[in-house]
């Protein structure tokens, strides 16, 4: 092919020009302003609750049981050893058959039946969580003939799956197809290659999916509302009604006590930091994996 | 075997997908290959064949001693016919080398030995593949193959786990447990990869912070670590530089006493310094198959010396 000998068109470059500059540093601004804005509600919150949740703050909050009304003092000890009681449950339901469910779809998930799953998980993620509710009274109260820890942990449950499954199919889709063929090439089985190399290699994303999904499900009132119920008195008991931070804010809140207000600030103060710490404990420990 | 029956096989294929994933037999079978494993000084016995040789069979002319022969081999890639009708008979412990412009199939009749383009949707094969005689298309038990047939890749592939994680991944497959057999093994591997003496003090540290010519060399001691007979190379060098690829050659040059290596190049001087035969191939079809210094010197096509002086490709 005879190369054309015209040269290149040349073009005089000048220094960047000053409305580019400015351009640049607009845009700049703007992503700054954004991420502000991004932090600023989660800000306002903590600060909004530190400021009316401190007055109640103290160590009988966390030891002792909720006195009755017109007593003052007293504390939310059941509610808040309820409410990991029911993220136990919720947590022990909806990993395993979660990550085993994305695995399952990232790793030999093909065809109709991947689809639907994967369909349905994604429903299943905009589907209210008083509906939620709804279906675990169905499900677990009715049969049970009472309201129930285990109840309230099965709606958790289910509101946590479509999380975990859908962010396990995509971080395990991640890991690199050379991680797959190396193992397979050394004579590893299928599943040997999905415990020991795609499983591990996914583990921190996964992690992180599982504590998204459990934050969230920490926050939830309204699938307890009929599963768990609440209670005023101290029970772990798996077939009882159990106490939670979320409910008894709830009904804190719209008690028409002023001590029970100040108690609903520091109830949802307490939730708000017991999330922040787990999250923070599990990105130290994923990282160390690492 | 009917080659023109494809649909058949291909669904044949996929049963002993499904049979050897869930194999119970697999654990048995571990067990048994732990317990035959000498200390990590000598080399285990060979596995037994994959399967044994089929009574009456006539193998391929010349092919009396090979280790891995392709009789009118073809495989296609849904419509496309990648390789056409190749014939070829590796010798044991010794060097080939397979040659050709890219997409001619190199790679393709590479991953055929080990069966990994098993993984590949819609790919149908016809002919035949043995190793020592044995059918491997046939194989049920693809996860023998595979440790028969070892295989490395054109980039280094580490796991994400520490060296001596990496290396001693296919013993613990193997249902090695006892740590100081691992030990001994990974550093008997690491050794023959020319790798022990920079790592034997990073043992525990991550493979993916070697260079990239150490996690290569590491992934050819993973491999050896296994005891593979045949050691498949897939461009083992070209993700690397010059010097980690003069100790990628080294070590080929090695280990070929005791192995069968078959290397696909892009790179034909390094073909005609490290192999004793090489295979020329374009368009899906082996045009030569010869001694190294036959093929560079005095090929018998035209197509090969047009190829070889750098005519096109």
């Amino acid at each position: 092919m005879p190369r054309s000998r015209e040269p290149f068109p040349r073009v005089r470059f000048g220094g960047v020009s000053a409305g580019r500059k400015a351009m640049n540093v607009l845009a700049l601004a703007a992503c700054r302003v954004a991420a502000w804005l991004v932090l600023a509600p989660l800000g306002l919150i903590l600060w909004h609750l530190i400021e009316k949740g401190r007055h109640a703050l103290n160590w009988s909050f966390f030891l002792h049981m909720p006195k009755p009304v017109g007593e003052p003092g007293g504390g939310m000890a059941n509610a808040i050893v309820g409410t990991f009681v029911l993220l136990g449950i919720a947590a022990a339901l909806a990993v395993p058959i979660g990550v085993a469910a994305g695995v399952y779809l990232a790793e030999y998930g093909r065809g109709r039946f991947a689809s639907v799953v994967r369909y349905v998980a994604d429903v299943l993620g905009g589907v209210p969580s008083i509906v939620v509710g709804v279906a675990a009274y169905g499900l677990v109260v009715v049969p049970m003939g009472r309201f129930s820890a285990l109840a309230g942990g099965v709606a958790l449950a289910i509101l946590m799956l479509p999380t975990i499954v859908r962010s396990t199919e995509e971080i395990v889709r991640l890991v690199p197809r050379s991680y797959r063929e190396g193992a397979l090439a050394l004579g590893a089985p299928e599943w040997r290659v999905t415990q020991q190399v795609m499983l591990p290699a996914a583990s921190a994303g996964i992690a992180t999916a599982c504590m998204l999904a459990l934050a969230r499900a920490a926050g939830e009132t309204a699938p307890l509302l009929f599963t768990a119920l609440g209670n005023r008195f101290w029970s772990v008991a798996l077939d009882r009604p159990i106490a939670s931070l979320p409910v008894f804010i709830f009904d804190y809140a719209r008690a028409p006590y002023e001590d029970w207000n100040r108690q609903a600030w520091t109830a949802a103060l307490v939730l708000l930091v017991m999330i922040a710490l787990i999250s923070a404990a599990l990105r130290l420990t994923t990282r160390r994996i690492r | 075997m009917d080659p023109n029956d494809p649909p058949t096989r291909l669904r044949d294929r996929a049963d002993r997908d499904t049979t050897n994933r869930e194999d119970p037999r697999e654990r048995g079978k571990d067990v048994t290959l732990d317990t035959t494993r000498e200390p990590a000084t000598a080399m285990p016995p060979r596995p037994r064949p994959i399967a044994t040789p089929r009574a009456g069979g006539e193998p391929a002319p010349g092919a009396a001693a090979a280790k891995l022969t392709a009789r009118d081999f073809d495989l296609f890639y849904g419509g496309l016919h990648a390789l056409k009708r190749v014939s070829l008979a590796i010798p044991p412990e010794s060097v080939t080398a397979i040659i050709g412009p890219s997409g001619c199939g190199k790679s393709t009749l590479l991953r055929s030995f080990n069966r990994m383009n098993d993984l590949i949707r819609g790919v149908r094969t016809a002919g035949e593949l043995t190793l020592d005689g044995a059918d491997i298309l046939a194989e049920r038990d693809v996860v023998t193959l595979r440790r028969r047939v070892g295989m490395v890749f054109q980039r280094p592939n580490p796991f994400p786990k520490s060296i001596f994680d990496n290396v001693a991944f296919g013993l613990r497959l193997l249902g090695v447990r006892d740590r100081s057999e691992l030990e001994g093994r990974v550093e008997l591997s690491l050794r023959r990869a020319a790798l022990w003496d920079e790592v034997r003090d990073r043992l525990e540290r991550s493979a993916l912070q070697l260079s990239g010519g150490q996690q290569q060399r590491m992934c050819i001691a993973r491999c050896l670590a296994v005891e593979p007979e045949v050691l498949l190379m897939d461009e083992p060098a070209s993700a690397l530089d010059p010097t980690a690829t003069a100790r990628i050659e080294e070590l080929v040059l090695d280990l070929k006493a005791s192995y069968t290596i078959v290397v696909v190049t892009h790179n034909m001087q390094q073909a005609a310094r490290i192999s004793n035969r090489t295979a020329f191939m374009l368009n899906g079809e082996l045009v030569e198959f010869d001694e190294t210094s036959r093929v560079f010197t005095s090929p018998r096509q035209k197509l090969t010396e047009d190829y070889i002086t750098g005519r096109f490709g």
